[in-house]
């Protein structure tokens, strides 16, 4: 009795690994909702997350696989992609900009889901707005590349500098990856809107659900925004850089 | 009677002492995720620092091996920071942590085929169009 006193106890004063996989066990096994600490709202946007890092997942590995089986020379996005500044030729400054700006859409994000829970509506309503500010921007930035590359004779059958898959690689992903931070920022704008109307202390009902919100949204819409944030990470890495 | 349940089967995985509070969450517990806003101002600027840093990877033109690995730790370095403080996946229960992080390990899978694949195609065309 005594020895089983000694070996669990030293568990019970803090979280080990150990501890935390039998909750793994205790919360699939428990003939309950699985996911404890999450609300359905939040379970579900995760799971659509998977599904879409599948799809993303989806692209880059087709563009590394046309970028492998080439035999002629990839295009150097290091040149394709630098501005002139100042006469100066800069490499890759425009997607070092969209990263610092998406970055910075993300930071203002997360605070935003903090002053939400803090009932703080008009800061987080600020800060949502400053969010899809500069995710509009990053759009933008988006749109003049498309328009720069497309005036230099990029399509997605061919181009001047290389491999002709480097056009059909760039336009779906970026593409789909623009796609996604638009309507994030509609999104945004839609829950900013309610969040500074103060829906979710009247208890207002959504235009689209019908039904009550709670400040919860807030947090789960940064998951999706974070996660576009999270996207161009990848792509910026194997896209840009690699 | 749900919480009941769970404090029971809790109670066998823990003997013995009141489990931590964090562990032993009832049902429908929806708690909101808030930390400090240092935390997060500390993740930003080391997200700044380290896509300052991919950047300069290109900008000082490094090539081979030493540029891939760069990379790929640069950009690990980001989405574990942005998943785990900005996503909070650091404070969500192992059960949610394991559901949605080791399906995407799945997708090594298919890069691997896929490269092999691409490996030999490249290896087809060299060989009967001498490109």
């Amino acid at each position: 009795m005594t020895a089983e006193h000694v070996t669990t106890e030293p568990e019970m004063s803090e979280e080990t690994l150990r501890s935390r996989m039998l909750g793994v066990v205790a919360d699939w096994s428990s003939d309950q909702r699985s996911f404890k600490s999450a609300s359905w709202g939040k379970a579900m946007m995760w799971i659509f997350l998977v599904s879409d890092t599948f799809v993303f997942s989806c692209f880059l590995i087709s563009y590394m696989t046309v970028r492998m089986s080439t035999t002629v020379e990839w295009p150097h996005p290091s040149e394709i992609f630098a501005l002139d500044i100042g006469g100066k030729k800069i490499p890759l400054i425009l997607i070092a900009i969209m990263t610092f700006d998406l970055i910075t859409s993300s930071g203002t994000m997360a605070m935003a889901v903090n002053f939400a829970y803090a009932r703080e509506r008009k800061k987080a309503a600020m800060l949502m707005l400053a969010t899809a500010f500069f995710g509009a921007a990053f759009v933008g930035m988006q749109a003049f590349e498309w328009t720069k590359l497309i005036h230099e004779g990029v399509r997605p059958w061919g181009n001047p500098f290389g491999a002709a898959q480097f056009g059909s690689s760039f336009f779906m992903i970026t593409g789909f990856h623009g796609f996604h931070v638009s309507i994030g920022v509609i999104f945004l704008l839609i829950v900013a809107r309610a969040v500074w109307r103060g829906d979710y202390d009247v208890g207002r009902r959504g235009f689209f659900t019908s039904r009550k919100g709670r400040y919860e949204i807030v947090e789960i819409m940064g998951l999706y925004w974070h996660f576009v944030d999270l996207v161009w990470v990848f792509i910026f890495a194997f896209f840009y850089l690699w | 009677m749900t919480a009941m349940t769970d404090d029971t089967t809790h109670a066998h995985a823990h003997a013995h002492a009141p489990p931590p509070a964090h562990a032993a969450q009832p049902a429908a517990q929806a708690h909101g995720q808030q930390h400090p806003i240092k935390l997060y101002l500390l993740v930003w600027t080391l997200l700044f620092v380290l896509s300052a840093c991919s950047y300069l990877v290109d900008y000082f033109d490094f090539h081979g091996l030493l540029r891939w690995t760069l990379i790929i730790v640069f950009m690990m370095l980001k989405a574990g920071l942005i998943v785990a403080v900005f996503m909070h996946m650091a404070w969500e229960r192992l059960a949610l942590v394991v559901a949605i992080l080791t399906p995407p390990l799945a997708v090594l899978v298919l890069m691997a085929m896929m490269a092999w694949e691409g490996d030999y195609t490249n290896y087809l065309r060299v060989f009967f169009f001498g490109a």
